[in-house]
């Protein structure tokens, strides 16, 4: 990648470089690998990823345009209180704003609304890139990130549900009482749905699969020499694990001097 | 007497088993993925959660009850929480490294990475929301622990037998534990039975 040129080819730092950015490029969920809980929590049905994903952009932007203003004020040995204090209060906007004009989409999210605060998405960017840079793009970045969220996971939720309730957007499509008419709706009404996928564990086995088909493609790309450093492992579970794996190091080091 | 001992005692089943909060609830997934390599660092996270939630808990029904509730800013909760919880977490750290060395040196390395999981935060909510007493918010966020700490020990133990075991490339590492998740979430579901 050259020094100036940002994603594809944009000027780096503009909005439509940041949203593509996040959008594509740096695709939190599908690239990054970041914020797995929401991802796996509220993925059984597309309104609820899509529901979700709109709350955590809204959040996502205004925050990191907040924390972006702050920059210069926010002193550094604080600066991790003080993000969470502004993620916290957008958090709770949200979440009265959403049980004042979509009561029935926040009782369906219910606890993993306030958890927005923990998704590690919203404190990584806020880390990452809005204590660092101007208003406007830490802005577009949130937006970008956000909807790269959004659609990963309405995508996640609508194969779920798709595969495990027949139906896209709460649309009947496969098994008994389709909306498709005729002899085609007679053949798509015979589908059994393998009800699995709506449940927790089949949250787990698309992820697999996901991530499986994101490091083959990560595979082909080094085998053709190209960049793959973008590619995450998970923010916490790498992060933890080289922790995890310092922990038992350590212990070692300490049964050895005993002896 | 023995009716609050029986709801306690339910209560404790639930969260534990029936409703385990990383396999049905999916809370804490971080540590759950990320510190299950091997059992005995499984064990002394476990041990570390169950120590800091149950805590956690306690505090913040505490908090709601006597300070929130009464001044009609539950609409805080989020903010307070989060903050209480990070600050405690702080807190019984360094009370750990001055007065009790012992548990120190067996906990506290694990605590750090404590404030990152989203269970501590997801049990005090859920009480709050589920109408918990102080002492029924306490047996649910100990049991809750106790559940995470019950499947991230049997994740540990399946991961250390799979480590030589002849995997697909692509499948290497996290998609593995993910499937070993699944078939773990599924056998859990047969505990709804108990409800």
């Amino acid at each position: 990648m050259e020094a100036k040129k940002g994603a594809l080819g944009f000027k780096q730092h503009t909005p439509a470089e940041r949203f593509f950015n996040g959008l594509i490029v740096e695709n939190p969920t599908l690239v990054l690998m970041i914020g797995m809980c929401p991802t796996l929590a509220v993925t059984s049905s597309a309104i609820n990823g899509l529901g979700m994903g709109l709350a955590t952009t809204f959040v996502l932007a205004l925050s990191n345009a907040v924390i972006s203003a702050l920059r210069k004020v926010i002193p550094p040995t604080v600066r991790i209180p003080s993000f969470i204090v502004v993620i916290a209060s957008f958090v709770t906007l949200v979440q009265l704003l959403m049980q004042a004009y979509v009561p029935a989409l926040n009782a369906a999210l219910g606890v993993y609304i306030p958890l927005i605060v923990v998704n590690c998405i919203i404190f990584g960017r806020a880390e990452a890139y809005a204590s660092k840079n101007g208003i406007v793009p830490a802005f577009f970045d949130g937006i970008g990130m956000g909807i790269g969220f959004t659609c990963a996971i309405t995508c996640i939720g609508l194969v779920r549900e798709f595969i495990g309730g027949g139906t896209a957007f709460d649309v009947q499509i496969l098994g008994e009482g389709t909306v498709v008419p005729g002899p085609v709706g007679a053949f798509l009404s015979g589908y059994t749905p393998i009800s699995i996928f709506i449940q927790q564990a089949g949250a787990f086995f698309v992820l697999a699969f996901l991530i499986a088909i994101m490091n083959k493609i990560k595979m082909n790309m080094a085998k053709k020499g190209k960049d793959t450093s973008k590619f995450g492992q998970g923010c916490c579970s790498s992060a933890e694990e080289a922790a995890a794996d310092k922990i038992s190091a350590e212990k070692e080091a300490r049964k050895e001097a005993n002896e | 007497m023995g009716e609050v001992i029986l709801n306690l005692v339910g209560l404790m089943i639930t969260a534990s088993l029936v409703n385990n909060v990383v396999l049905s609830q999916f809370l804490g997934l971080c540590p759950f993925l990320g510190v299950s390599k091997k059992t005995d660092t499984a064990l002394g996270m476990g041990a570390a959660c169950i120590f800091v939630i149950t805590m956690a808990s306690l505090v913040c029904s505490i908090i709601y009850k006597f300070i929130l509730s009464p001044l009609d800013l539950s609409y805080l909760q989020t903010i307070v929480f989060i903050l209480v919880i990070a600050m405690l977490v702080q807190f019984v750290e360094m009370i750990l490294k001055k007065f009790v060395v012992s548990l120190y040196q067996a906990l506290g390395v694990y605590l750090p990475l404590i404030t990152t999981n989203c269970a501590v935060l997801g049990v005090a909510l859920n009480n709050v929301t589920d109408g918990y007493s102080i002492l029924e918010s306490v047996v649910t966020g100990f049991a809750t622990a106790v559940g995470f700490t019950i499947s991230i020990v049997i994740l540990a133990g399946l991961r250390e037998k799979m480590e030589y075991n002849d995997i697909p490339a692509p499948f290497k590492g996290m998609p593995m534990v993910l499937l070993t998740s699944g078939l773990m979430a599924i056998a859990f579901t047969g505990f709804s039975a108990l409800k």
